[in-house]
């Protein structure tokens, strides 16, 4: 199993959004490489499962399976803009104030 | 009535009905407990982040006063609970344990909250917890450790430690946890309570902050086995709010075991997983937690049941399977945390405010906002999704999922429930294992294959280690639906070990004394800390 | 990213289309009329008051979950069915990780790799160009799938000159939109059209609203964003040459622009391509003023969506007995429907078209279908009632008219009652208010004199102050007539029948004779 070299870690935080200094970036690099190591048998152990049947295995993303499970079109559970922005950093107009958006638009 | 607080919640039920006790009378002696036992952080339990006092006795005075009017209640109708900070509740901080929430004030409650309070339940506060529920030890709490009660420099197991701890300090008589890998059964064991993680969907994960979707699953906390029943029958039920909550009826817990507690298992067929501590299998796991493991299995026989071992032996794969899916599915439940609607918001160092942008307020505010182990899982679940990589991790976890669920499926074929130790060690030392999280991990081998097959488990303690004289606790595991199997059995065990002590193992708790010294070493390295 | 778009070089859009194949796709949103959000109960007007549509869910809340909409369900169902779809037997959500402040829980969910209806088409009529010179023509485009996902928020940029991003100081956010529910509709690569490309591409957009409109799952309001396009074209050497680099122009929201976005893409392309340089891959922005589009995000291998499925949903499997009930009820597709009226009504293509300028069919049908002759209810709905909306500046759906009331105006006129000058006058009052035109004609006594003995004085009095009229018309020129009908009629304030009229000016001057 390949070790996670720093430089996938933060294109990992990046991509996560995270600002990490070089130094967590090489602490999480080994635990992480360590971690991966310890976990990366499933691939195997899958492997190994189909060989022995001769089978796919099929993933199971709920441990319960239920399907069709739908509400009516119904209004309900409607929040006041005051309960809306209670929590917000900053607000104005009764909308969300962020920091300027990069990226979409140029 | 002297010492209420060390009463179940059966007999504070029974107490109330009786208008031996008022709600206030029992809610007042839960906040003179939490008061004296529970804080400061450097030497009290901290088992609670936040406690509502007011609204607790507020709340009590209203239902004493319905009570007096004669209105029909709810058995439970004035029994204080104590509600993990995972579960957002109108009006009352609701953090889970991260700093990134400090402050928020959710306007919705959970659907078990709303349960609980419609029940007539008194919510005392909030209890500690590991950051979103990752961790095993209640130490990744941006707000410092909960101590266990039976030995201030232990850990008392987590994500729910608070919730655990508050029960075995009798602070709570009944408590709420959330169950993602062993969050409810793993505290139980270490502090000598009841935990139980129930069939996946059969508590409403509404306004339960998301950890892993498939995976987390709410449940009850108690001191006993009945008393875990009677609020499993509370928070339980379908919720058209979950798209993954069952349309089942909440299963008879409590006639289990009621049922249960009359010590006869005549007929039940258990059997001991090999992998999890069983024959050849006993490597990491504590030579006092296998023999108190292996005398509580001499009870069940004694009760008439049929001992057998079973093999699962994709178990050996489920650490591996669970700590893939598990960060994967929290790198993006915990996505929302940017800084940007509620909560946190941290300006980047270094910019001038006038050319900040919104991206850079979100990595700043996700570095400071998150602890170490937040940041590992998130790092290591968005590494498990991205392209290239997904097949292998992601979607193998997802098939060693369907393997451990064949397992199961297998084994209940021949056995009624499952049994095994919940937790391979006792309580170890805060600190111990912060930075090593392999280590940590490993701890939750035995709890972690349940919520991989969404079958429900309980934790009850059977005695203490003669090492080092902490609580071993054994957990039962049955199939999906078959809840009240748990009860039953767990039930009997509990009543032939109760004749045998001649009470509760939290009987033997020593008494709470203030700690004198906390190695700084376990307080300073909590969240936030670089890792 | 690159703000400096000057204008770059262009060929012309005809050499461009001598010299290269265009080959076009097309992405439509559309946002579903249902009451309440895709996943949870908020509701969804437009044009409300800020953060005011929205609950724990749509603001992404700490422990909210999504829970599915029937409604919607049912609308990407009969619009997976009306696009000639196949329906999934059982297909997922799937969450799409990216962050951006208008997406509260910084994913969307998604369908990914398992959309609700696939492999479809719908074939499109580009109409005649106006000139006449390019005929009409069906192209069938092909639709790959159609999925259900939700709508962001919309952030409004605060500080800098334009109000746009760059520059801006700050933004400001709305979770309103946040959660609506989106059916994205793709097309497969449509080829083939040469030089028409960008009219094949503006008529699949038209008649794709259409489609949606007579299903009713949408208001489908370009202007307000309700379908919403993104055009990605490319250019190859010949019909045969793979495909080209493609770029996806997005959020052109006209159908007019779909056209020369089009357009404007290939003639830039040509000039990149012919200028020895190559296609990027990246998204372009639309610019409804100028008419170019510019450069955006360059598409990367650092965009990473780490998709995996939704775990807070659970599948869809649609009973097939259910779709064949939604299949059943199916309206019929627009173009079909237009080709049956025109033929049933006896129209030229001419008259179609301006009765479909008019946005008169669903009036004249409805008017039709309540006993009036086709040709009369179009008259009155293209003539007299066009008029009237023009005049008071509103469209004719808006007009306090209703079909019901056109009908009876012209049973009226059939029976006798009124004639054509008599039912304008009532028009006219119904549509002041005063009721339906039989309450018009009771209450003004607006009714065509059918009393023969009135009219037979009005006649004589006429045939005497016209004395030549007479022998004319027993010389045979019947049209002579015509002055002695006038002159009742003007007698009368218009309100007999002049066809009555005529018949007895005959009758008595032969009586006479």
């Amino acid at each position: 199993m390949p070790a996670l070299p720093r430089e996938e870690v933060a294109h990992l935080a990046r991509l996560a959004r995270i600002d990490m200094p070089d130094a967590e970036l090489d602490h999480l690099a080994d635990q992480l490489t360590a971690i991966v190591d310890a976990v990366a048998s499933v691939t195997g152990a899958v492997a190994a499962a189909e060989r022995a049947t001769g089978e796919p295995v099929p993933a199971t993303s709920h441990p319960v399976p239920l399907t069709n499970v739908t509400r009516p079109d119904v209004v309900h559970g409607v929040l006041t803009a005051a309960d809306a922005l209670a929590a917000a950093p900053e607000a104005e107009d009764d909308k969300f104030r962020v920091p300027r958006i990069l990226g979409e638009d140029a | 009535m002297s010492d209420l607080t060390r009463l179940d919640a059966a007999a504070m039920a029974a107490a109330l009905a009786a208008r031996e006790v008022s709600a206030v009378e029992l809610t007042q002696a839960h906040l003179d407990r939490i008061a004296e036992v529970d804080g400061p952080v450097e030497a009290g339990v901290h088992a609670f982040l936040h406690v509502d006092g007011e609204g607790a006795l507020a709340r009590a005075a209203e239902l004493d006063a319905d009570r007096a009017r004669g209105e029909e209640l709810h058995p439970l109708a004035g029994v204080p609970v104590a509600v993990k900070d995972v579960m957002v509740t109108r009006g009352l901080p609701s953090t889970a344990g991260s700093r990134m929430l400090e402050g928020w004030i959710p306007p919705y409650d959970a659907t078990v909250v709303e349960k609980m309070h419609a029940a007539g339940l008194v919510t005392l506060g909030k209890t500690n917890m590991d950051e979103f529920a990752m961790g095993s030890s209640t130490e990744h709490s941006a707000f410092g450790p909960t101590r266990n009660p039976w030995a201030f420099d232990r850990i008392p197991g987590g994500s729910g430690g608070g919730s655990a701890a508050a029960l075995a300090a009798f602070e709570a008589p009944l408590a709420t946890g959330t169950d993602t890998g062993g969050s409810i059964r793993q505290p139980a064991a270490l502090t000598g309570t009841v935990g139980v993680k129930p069939t996946y969907g059969g508590v409403s994960r509404y306004g339960l902050i998301a950890l892993a979707s498939s995976l987390d699953q709410g449940g009850p906390c108690a001191r006993t086995v009945l008393d875990t029943a009677l609020l499993h029958e509370v928070m339980g039920g379908h919720d058209p709010r979950d798209s993954t909550s069952l349309k089942d009826p909440v299963p008879a817990v409590v006639a289990a075991a009621r049922e249960g507690a009359r010590g006869d298992l005549t007929g039940v067929r258990v059997g001991v997983v090999a992998e999890l501590g069983g024959t050849g299998h006993a490597e990491g796991f504590q030579s006092g937690v296998l023999q108190r493991f292996a005398e509580a299995l001499d009870h069940l026989r004694a009760a008439g049941a049929e001992v057998v071992e079973v093999s699962c032996p994709s178990l050996e794969h489920a650490l591996g399977a669970y700590y893939l899916i598990l960060p994967s599915e929290a790198s993006s439940n915990l996505a929302r945390y940017d800084g940007m609607r509620y909560g946190l918001r941290v300006m980047p160092d270094g910019v001038h405010p006038s050319e900040v942008t919104a991206e850079q307020v979100m990595a700043a505010t996700r570095a400071k906002g998150f602890g170490a182990e937040a940041k590992r899982r998130i790092i290591l679940g968005t590494y498990a999704l991205s392209s290239g990589y997904y097949d292998a991790y992601y979607g193998s976890a997802q098939k060693i999922r369907t393997l451990v669920q064949r397992d199961f499926n297998a084994a209940f074929e021949q056995v009624d429930v499952l049994v095994s130790p919940t937790a391979p060690t006792t309580a170890f030392t805060l600190g111990e294992k912060l930075d090593d999280p392999l280590a940590m991990y490993l701890g939750d081998v035995a709890t972690i294959p349940a919520n991989l097959a969404g079958i429900p488990g309980m934790s009850l303690p059977v005695g203490l280690a003669p090492e080092d004289g902490l609580p071993v606790g054994l957990q039962l595991l049955a199939p999906v639906r078959e809840d009240a199997r748990l009860y039953r059995v767990g039930a009997a065990l509990e009543a032939r070990l109760k004749a045998d002590w001649g009470g509760l193992l939290l009987d033997r708790i020593p008494a709470w004394t203030p700690a004198p010294t906390i190695p700084a070493t376990s307080l300073a390295t909590t969240a936030g800390a670089s890792a | 990213m690159s703000t400096t778009n000057t204008q770059p070089d262009l060929i012309a859009y005809d050499d461009a289309v001598a010299r290269f194949d265009p080959v076009v796709g097309l992405e439509v949103h559309v946002e579903l009329n249902t009451a309440t959000k895709m996943f949870s109960g908020a509701p969804t007007e437009f044009g409300a008051a800020p953060n005011t549509q929205v609950d724990p869910t749509s603001l992404g809340l700490p422990g909210s979950m999504p829970v599915l909409n029937a409604k919607a369900v049912e609308s990407a169902v009969r619009i997976g069915l009306a696009l000639n779809c196949s329906i999934a037997a059982q297909c997922r959500f799937a969450r799409k990780n990216y962050f951006y402040p208008d997406m509260p829980k910084n994913f969307q969910t998604s369908q990914y790799d398992e959309p609700i209806a696939f492999d479809g088409w719908l074939d499109v009529e580009v109409p005649a160009s106006e000139d006449g010179s390019l005929p009409a023509f069906t192209h069938r485009v092909e639709i790959e799938r159609a999925h259900m996902e939700e709508d962001t928020g919309k952030s409004s940029h605060v500080g800098g000159a334009t109000g746009r991003i760059h520059g801006a100081e700050y933004s400001l956010v709305d979770y309103n939109r946040a959660g609506i529910p989106l059916i994205e509709i793709v097309t497969r690569p449509i080829a083939g059209a040469g030089a028409r490309v960008g009219e094949v591409a503006r008529a699949y957009v038209a008649t794709l609203r259409d489609l949606l409109r007579g299903l009713d799952v949408s208001d489908v309001k370009m202007e307000q964003g309700s379908m919403r396009c993104d055009v990605n074209l490319s250019l190859r050497d010949a019909p045969d040459a793979k495909l080209g680099t493609r770029t996806e122009t997005k959020n052109v929201n006209s159908l007019r622009s779909v056209e020369r976005a089009v357009r404007y893409e290939v003639s830039r392309q040509a000039a990149v391509l012919l200028g020895g340089g190559t296609v990027v891959q990246e998204t372009r922005h639309w610019h409804e003023d100028t008419g170019l589009t510019t450069s955006g995000r360059v598409k990367s291998d650092a965009e990473d969506y780490r998709y995996f499925p939704e775990p807070d949903l659970v599948p869809v499997a649609p009973d097939p007995a259910w779709v064949e009930e939604l299949r059943a009820a199916l309206p019929e597709p627009p173009a079909a429907r237009r080709r049956r009226l025109q033929t049933d009504w006896g129209l030229t293509d001419l008259d179609m078209r301006d009765l479909l300028n008019a946005g008169a069919l669903d009036l004249v049908e409805a008017t039709v279908a309540l006993g009036a002759p086709p040709a009369a209810a179009r008259k009155w709905w293209t003539g007299e009632l066009s008029r009237a909306a023009n005049t008071r500046g509103t469209s004719l759906e808006q007009l306090p008219v209703t079909p019901a009331q056109v009908a009876q105006l012209q049973a009226l006129v059939d029976g006798g009652k009124l004639n054509d000058k008599l039912a304008r006058q009532v028009l006219e009052h119904v549509l002041d208010g005063e009721g339906d035109p039989q309450q018009v004609v009771d209450a003004r006594g607006l009714a065509v004199v059918s009393d023969d003995g009135a009219l037979l004085v009005a006649i004589d009095e006429a045939l005497a102050a016209n004395p030549d009229v007479a022998g004319k018309i027993r010389d045979g020129k019947v049209q002579a007539a015509g002055a002695i009908v006038g002159a009742v009629m003007k007698a009368t304030r218009g309100s007999a029948d002049a066809a009555r009229v005529r018949e007895l000016v005959l009758e008595r001057v032969s009586v006479r004779a």
